[in-house]
């Protein structure tokens, strides 16, 4: 008998092949959607941990304290140590130090006078050690402009409407005037070696990027930093990983001083209200796979549900021939549980390959961002996460079943008589 | 099994609760059929035939009133019950065929011996008879939508009697066929009554099958209002 119903199921493909394919396309979107909106998602922290946050990073408390106005007064002391510290308790992360730096940007004349002058809120990190990360974490490559990238000491990087501004043309030298650590004045000559256009209007108008051991000697502060960024070396982002990197670096340093210079380590969450911003994007990430999903399961359930209806003449005949209605119930659902499951897999498969292709390779978008007023990245990432896994299930099977049991439903509560009018009209 | 007693109704009523104003299709219907007979109710349309042969196929209950097929009280049975009785004693041909289109011609006969599990010998046994009563041994392997109406019905016929029911119940098997295959098939049941004492009951209005009825029930308005017996 189980043979009989396989081989009807296999001749009469509006019977599986179709409802096969709806579902698999419909696991295919719900699962390439959920990678979608995690690769965004995590394009958002990666952006924001390489620019600016690190995936954690190392302060003294009174720096983290108030990070925006820049105390450099109060930097972390004795970097090399506590790099070398970081890097044996750690040996999963990549650790790298930055200064930030506020200051003014002066364009002499022949006479030394000055012939124009711009606030700058500078970047300094080891962009110019061979094979760094940095360049490619500050997006240098595909910003500059103009010139070309720093390729010894003593070369900066300007932001573009800075350097309209000032007139200043790659080869050009400015001098940057600044306070060192210790709040004395500290003044020293550059050259430009390269303009950069991030399409951020405050980065463009004040960006100035250079090299870290320039800055460590224009500010006096050899062997100091403002704050050491880390990142995992060996995967992405992971909240509850990173912040028990956090917990365990701050377990261990906070039963020292609680004075404002001892170090200590902020997750991304912590900085920059990104925390909120995450947050919010997980709230509608959630909305919009729920909407999904839901419209998903309707179609899906509908398929099962038309699929079922459809066969209410061949259940009639079924019927008549004295097959009991459980019986032909469960082979409707048995049949609903087998095109659920294919479909569920084919489509989750498809999705899956589609979704870790596009982790690895990304969707090119430079082209429609070419004239877009911010920084965008290029490529769109995917990201395919143990949840991509099983999301499919849910229209997949649940509501192609739910679908098939309602329409079920009908064997029973109508009697066998009425399921022949059906076929006989 | 001569002259038993293989339906008995009592004051058969059905109702049907359509909407504001129920329709009666069947009114105190008292009918008693024996084994071996080749009957068929008449009537104009919405007379109750289709009624009265779903609920003695047991396919549907009566309002009020007694229906029992061998020894069955149908206003009683369960569905699985009910479902027993129709695999066991029970074959249907209608008016649209209804072969199942996935099927080979082998397969749509074969289907109800799978219910009845018998075994694969036995069923390519009963299922080569069947096929030769009708006279359709060279179609085993074709498609219904492959076949004329008259041979899709003939495949039907094979289906409803390759288990050697105690009673055959047809509505307005010839509905759909021409004159030759109306006596075609016609012949082919009135053998199938003789060699095996299958019991058939029609619901028709083909001028052919009356003729071939050794008992003629009009219906009219959900009433039996002739019953006569024929000498064919
Ligand atoms: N499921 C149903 N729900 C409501 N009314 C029904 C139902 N089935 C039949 N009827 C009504 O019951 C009456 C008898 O119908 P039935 O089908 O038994 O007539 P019939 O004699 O077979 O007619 P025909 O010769 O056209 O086949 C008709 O008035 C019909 O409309
Ligand atoms: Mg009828």
């Amino acid at each position: 008998m189980i043979r009989f119903l396989f081989k009807g199921l296999l001749r009469d493909r509006s019977r599986t092949l179709l409802p096969f394919l709806t579902v698999a396309i419909g696991v295919l979107l719900t699962v390439f959607l959920e990678c979608y909106i995690t690769g965004a998602e995590h394009q958002i922290i990666d952006f924001n941990a390489d620019l600016l946050t690190g995936q954690v990073k190392v302060m003294t408390k009174g720096y983290a304290a108030e990070p925006d106005s820049l105390p450099n007064d109060l930097s972390l002391d004795g970097v090399g140590t506590l790099l070398s510290e970081l890097g044996t308790d750690f040996p999963n992360m990549a650790w790298t130090p930055r200064i930030r730096l506020g200051g003014l940007l002066d364009v002499p004349d022949e006479a030394g006078e000055t012939k124009a002058q711009g606030t700058v809120l500078g970047t300094a990190a080891g962009i110019l050690a061979p094979g760094n990360a940095e360049i490619r974490r500050l997006g240098l490559e595909n910003t500059v402009v103009r010139g070309r990238l720093p390729e010894k000491r003593g070369e900066i990087l300007i932001g573009e409407i800075l350097a309209d501004r000032l007139k200043l043309q790659p080869g050009g030298t400015a001098t940057l005037i600044g306070s060192t650590m210790n709040g004395a004045m500290a003044t020293a000559n550059y050259t430009v070696s390269g303009i950069v256009r991030y399409g951020v209007r405050a980065l463009d108008r004040t960006g100035l990027v250079m090299d870290l051991a320039d800055a460590q000697a224009v500010l006096d502060m050899e062997d100091a930093a403002g704050e050491i960024l880390g990142w995992r070396t060996n995967g992405p982002y992971e909240r509850n990983l990173i912040e028990a990197v956090a917990a365990r670096f701050n377990g261990r340093t906070e039963a020292g001083s609680g004075c404002d210079l001892a170090p200590v380590m902020k997750t991304l969450r912590d900085q920059s209200d990104l925390a909120a911003l995450l947050d919010q994007f997980s709230t509608v990430r959630g909305a919009i796979l729920t909407i999904f999903i839901l419209a998903m399961s309707l179609v899906l359930w509908n398929a099962g549900l038309l699929g079922s209806l459809r066969r209410y003449g061949e259940i009639g005949v079924r019927l008549a021939m004295g097959e009991p209605k459980g019986g032909v119930y469960r082979a409707m659902l048995g049949e609903a549980v087998m095109v659920g499951v294919l479909g569920t897999v084919a489509g989750t498969a498809l999705g899956l390959a589609l979704s870790y292709y596009l982790q690895a390779h990304g969707i090119n978008i430079s082209g429609l961002m070419k004239n877009a007023a911010v920084m965008l990245p290029s490529h769109l990432y995917t990201r395919v996460t143990p949840v991509a896994y099983i999301i499919g299930f849910i229209p997949g099977l649940l509501s192609t079943l739910i679908g098939t049991a309602i329409a079920g439903r009908g064997i029973y509560k109508r009697s066998t008589a009425s399921l022949f009018k059906e076929l006989e009209t | 099994m001569e002259n038993s007693v293989l339906i008995r109704t009592v004051n058969l009523t059905k109702i049907y609760p359509s909407g504001e104003q129920p329709i009666t299709a069947l009114r105190d219907v008292n009918l008693v059929f024996q084994a071996g007979e080749f009957a068929g109710l008449v009537g104009p349309s919405g007379s109750g035939k289709t009624t009265l042969l779903n609920i003695v196929g047991s396919l549907d209950v009566p309002t009020s009133g007694s229906v029992e097929v061998l020894g069955e009280k149908i206003e009683t049975l369960s569905h699985k019950k009910a479902a027993r009785l129709r695999n066991r004693h029970i074959g249907f041909i209608f008016q649209t065929f209804n072969l199942l289109p996935v099927y080979t011609v082998y397969e749509n006969v074969e289907f109800p011996l799978l219910l009845l599990g018998m075994t694969a010998a036995a069923r390519r046994k009963a299922v080569r008879d069947a096929l030769a009563w009708v006279g359709l041994s060279d179609r085993e392997h074709s498609r219904p939508a492959q076949l004329s109406g008259g041979q899709s019905q003939r495949v039907a016929i094979a289906r409803a009697v390759v288990k050697k029911p105690d009673l055959v119940l047809a509505d307005e098997p010839t509905a759909n066929l021409d004159a030759d295959n109306s006596h075609h098939i016609l012949h082919t049941m009135e053998d199938i009554n003789r060699d095996l004492g299958t019991t058939f009951l029609f619901s028709t209005h083909d001028a052919k099958v009356i003729a071939h009825l050794r008992r003629k029930i009009t219906l009219v308005d959900g009433r039996v209002t002739a019953d006569e017996a024929r000498t064919t």
